[in-house]
């Protein structure tokens, strides 16, 4: 019933661009002054940017970055490296504000929804009242692109932490945003990236003043639900020197969805001594058995140890969208500074994702640890992308990576890119991977143990990742476990 | 079969195929409670294809007959089902499953069987204990709990490997299908005092080996041939002795003739 809505947003897309500037004029003015409306119809355009910026009340200096992104993105094209493959993305077909779903295409109840859905919902044990807002249904509470209101921030204040929405940041702390803002990740470091710095709707921003230890793991749930609304998170975290804090993202509950863009960036600045620890369990909703629906995640995050003997620490968990695109990456700046990834991603049904990490080695004795756990059962296909570069002023920089891949059933895939550049000859780097499947052999054998598939298998990967798992903070290590699992059921047998 | 009722283990007329290829051609066999049954024969003569269907494995594909186990019909249960009824299967080769402990598996495993059973679970400490005490009787470092599942063992700490589980998890009918290939006499004697320790009125044991040598430390109640699918001859100990001087060539002609 969707379709000839499809057709004609093609139709509107493909508008000569010359028209689109003409029409530019009235589009500012009618959004401009509307500031009162909630949502933005599909379409990409200086105006949208303008209103966006407007609607957030912004600075000048915020909308001229915004502007800039967006001008240096239309001169770019979309990557194409990635092991992915989807249908081409219809920028103009997104709405780059949040929109309340529609009532007439939103799910009535519950009983509308996808019973294996709901089973999911029931497994991860969701809360009742939780489960028809991530299930898409039309209810009263809509979880949207706005941030969730923080909590503790009083007490955090006590400590100078600052711990708020972005849009709040840019208008209580302009200094500190300015000062830090795309000087991890700039405007132009990657299409996605610009689009994001462009269009971003909102994120988190966290400052832990010098010497300040977060006494709590400060957390956020990004959760999506309007259709047809690009995501666009921002989020960053300045640790001061000496500073420590540990950052939480992420839900383990699918979401309801059609193909949805979500573009982050997320931005790390790490001081002398200081230390960030980034903690993710993404679950964006995959799609069906057979691809349909699903999120597309092309996410750029990455991490500066700008400081001597700071330290960086991202630990992922992914098992959701249809399409993951993701590198959290750490640069090596300061000396003896350490940059860690640890990553379980886990691929079923149709999913597709193209994950890995960077690490920069640029400061004395730096040094970097990447452990890279990929799944991948049904039709999954998976590829650890991974750069290791050793720049000529990195003495003594060390690495260790270790990929490994685990297979379920003959119909999935799992790929490994590792790039080396190592311009120091003092350099030292170990590379370890191997690729195993759980045989039938080991399920009989468990089977015959008493156990049943299921968990013969849940035994098998939380074998196969734990030392992934011992890295999450303990209740996220929990939920991660049994997410996997559920994520896994029917996978074998 | 008037006798049926009293048998752990009732297999009739059981026909089954590996890989397409005909096995079992008619295998009969009563198991009582208590007893010790030997499986002896020639190479191929289906001896870990009976373990197999047994136990459940999908190689082995059942064409014809049945199988009673606690009057039950066995064919109907998974292998996972199969196991928490009491049967165990000591492997031929024990298969390695790195990422898990041995005590997680058994620990699992034997609270699944617990479970089915209407026990309440053991906890860790527990069941450490239990395992731990286990392991001495077979002479095992405590250390092996901590290893991952057969990962890196040698052939030998398999086949000890499998008989801690055996004793760990207390099977009503435990199949060894060639536990002594590959054990030196030493080892040999230490799996046989695992197996005379379990031994007891209310469990039963299908002890597949090639060779006489075990049964010197396992003394069987009956002692099987198996050839060409069939149970060729049965008989008592000296069996197993009259096999080991004359070899199987004799059973074979006199079944033919």
């Amino acid at each position: 019933m969707n379709a000839p809505e499809q057709i004609e947003r093609t139709d509107k897309a493909a508008l000569n661009p010359e028209i689109d500037d003409l029409t530019k004029r009235d589009y500012e003015w009618g959004f401009v002054t509307d500031i009162e409306q909630d949502s933005l119809p599909p379409g990409l355009d200086e105006g949208v940017i303008q209103f966006i910026s407007a609607k957030k009340n912004e600075p000048e200096w915020m909308l001229e970055w915004r502007l800039k992104a967006y001008r240096h993105w239309l001169k770019m094209t979309e990557p194409t490296w990635a092991l992915v493959d989807y249908p081409p993305i219809d920028y103009q077909a997104i709405s780059y504000y949040a929109a309340p779903k529609s009532a007439d295409d939103a799910p009535k109840s519950l009983d509308e929804v996808d019973p294996e859905l709901l089973e999911t919902y029931e497994k991860l044990g969701i809360p009742l009242e939780e489960r028809a807002a991530l299930a898409g249904v039309a209810v009263d509470a809509v979880f949207d692109s706005v941030s969730v209101a923080t909590t503790f921030k009083d007490k955090l204040a006590d400590l100078g932490i600052i711990f708020c929405s972005f849009s709040e940041a840019v208008q209580e702390h302009p200094e500190l945003v300015k000062k830090y803002l795309g000087t991890v990740v700039p405007t132009t470091d990657n299409y996605f990236a610009a689009l994001n710095s462009a269009v971003f709707s909102d994120g988190s921003f966290v400052f832990v003043p010098k010497g300040v230890r977060c006494p709590m793991e400060l957390s956020t749930y990004f959760r999506i639900n309007a259709a047809n609304t690009g995501q666009f998170e921002r989020t960053l975290i300045v640790a001061e020197e000496g500073a420590y804090v540990s950052y939480l993202e992420g839900c383990t509950a699918p979401m309801r969805d059609e193909n949805q863009l979500h573009a982050a960036v997320v931005e790390l600045v790490a001081l002398d001594d200081a230390e960030i620890k980034y903690s993710t369990v993404q679950n964006w909703y995959p799609g069906d058995k057979d691809g349909k629906g699903g999120i597309y995640n092309f996410v750029t995050k990455r991490g500066a140890c700008r400081g001597d003997r700071s330290k960086i620490s991202w630990t992922q968990v992914e098992t959701g969208s249809a399409i993951t695109w993701k590198y959290p990456s750490c640069i090596l700046q300061g000396d003896d500074s350490i940059g860690e990834f640890y990553s379980v991603a886990l691929t079923n049904n149709r999913q597709q994702a193209d994950t890995g990490t960077k690490m920069i080695h640029i400061g004395k004795n730096t040094r970097s640890t990447i452990i890279s756990k990929g799944i991948s059962a049904g039709h999954g296909q998976q590829t650890y992308r991974g750069a290791v570069k050793m720049l000529r002023g990195a003495e003594n920089a060390r690495n260790f990576s270790q990929c490994d891949s685990l297979l379920m059933g003959d119909k999935c895939g799992a790929h490994t890119f590792p790039y080396i550049d190592v311009k120091n000859p003092t350099a030292h780097l170990e590379h370890e991977a191997s690729t195993s499947k759980i045989g039938e052999d080991q399920i009989f054998y468990l089977n015959q143990r008493g156990l049943d598939t299921e968990d013969a298998v849940n035994l098998i990967v939380n074998g196969f990742c734990k030392e992934v798992f011992r890295e999450l903070p303990m209740e996220f290590a929990v939920e991660a476990q049994k997410l996997l699992s559920v994520s896994l059921e029917g996978a074998v047998g | 079969m008037s006798n049926d009722t009293n048998s752990l283990l009732s297999v009739r007329g059981v026909h089954a195929a590996a890989g397409g290829k005909p096995i079992l051609k008619g295998l009969d066999l009563e198991v009582k409670p208590g007893e010790v049954h030997a499986i002896m024969g020639p190479n191929g003569s289906g001896k870990s294809t009976l373990a197999r269907v047994l136990t459940g494995h999908e190689s082995a594909e059942v064409t014809a007959g049945e199988v009673l186990y606690k009057g039950q019909d066995l064919f109907e249960l998974a292998p996972e089902e199969r196991a928490r009824e009491g049967m165990f299967l000591a492997f031929q080769y024990p298969v390695e499953i790195p990422g898990i402990a041995n005590s997680t598996l058994l620990r699992e495993g034997l609270n699944a069987i617990r479970d089915h059973r209407g026990e309440s679970e053991l906890d860790a400490i527990d069941f450490l204990q239990i395992a731990r005490a286990k392991a001495d009787i077979l002479e095992m470092d405590h250390a092996m709990l901590s290893r991952a599942v057969n990962y890196g063992f040698s052939g030998g700490e398999k086949k000890r490997n499998e008989v801690l589980q055996m004793l760990v998890l207390e099977p009503t009918l435990a199949i060894l299908d060639e536990t002594d290939s590959g054990l030196d006499i030493d080892a040999l004697k230490i799996v046989a005092k695992g197996v005379n320790a379990l031994r007891a009125e209310n469990r039963s044991f299908i002890v597949i080996t090639h060779y006489q040598r075990l049964l010197d430390y396992i003394v069987p109640d009956v002692v099987h041939v198996l050839a060409d699918g069939r149970i060729a001859k049965s008989g008592d100990k000296d069996l197993a002795l009259e096999l080991e001087a004359k070899g199987y060539a004799w059973l074979e002609e006199g079944a033919n003739a």
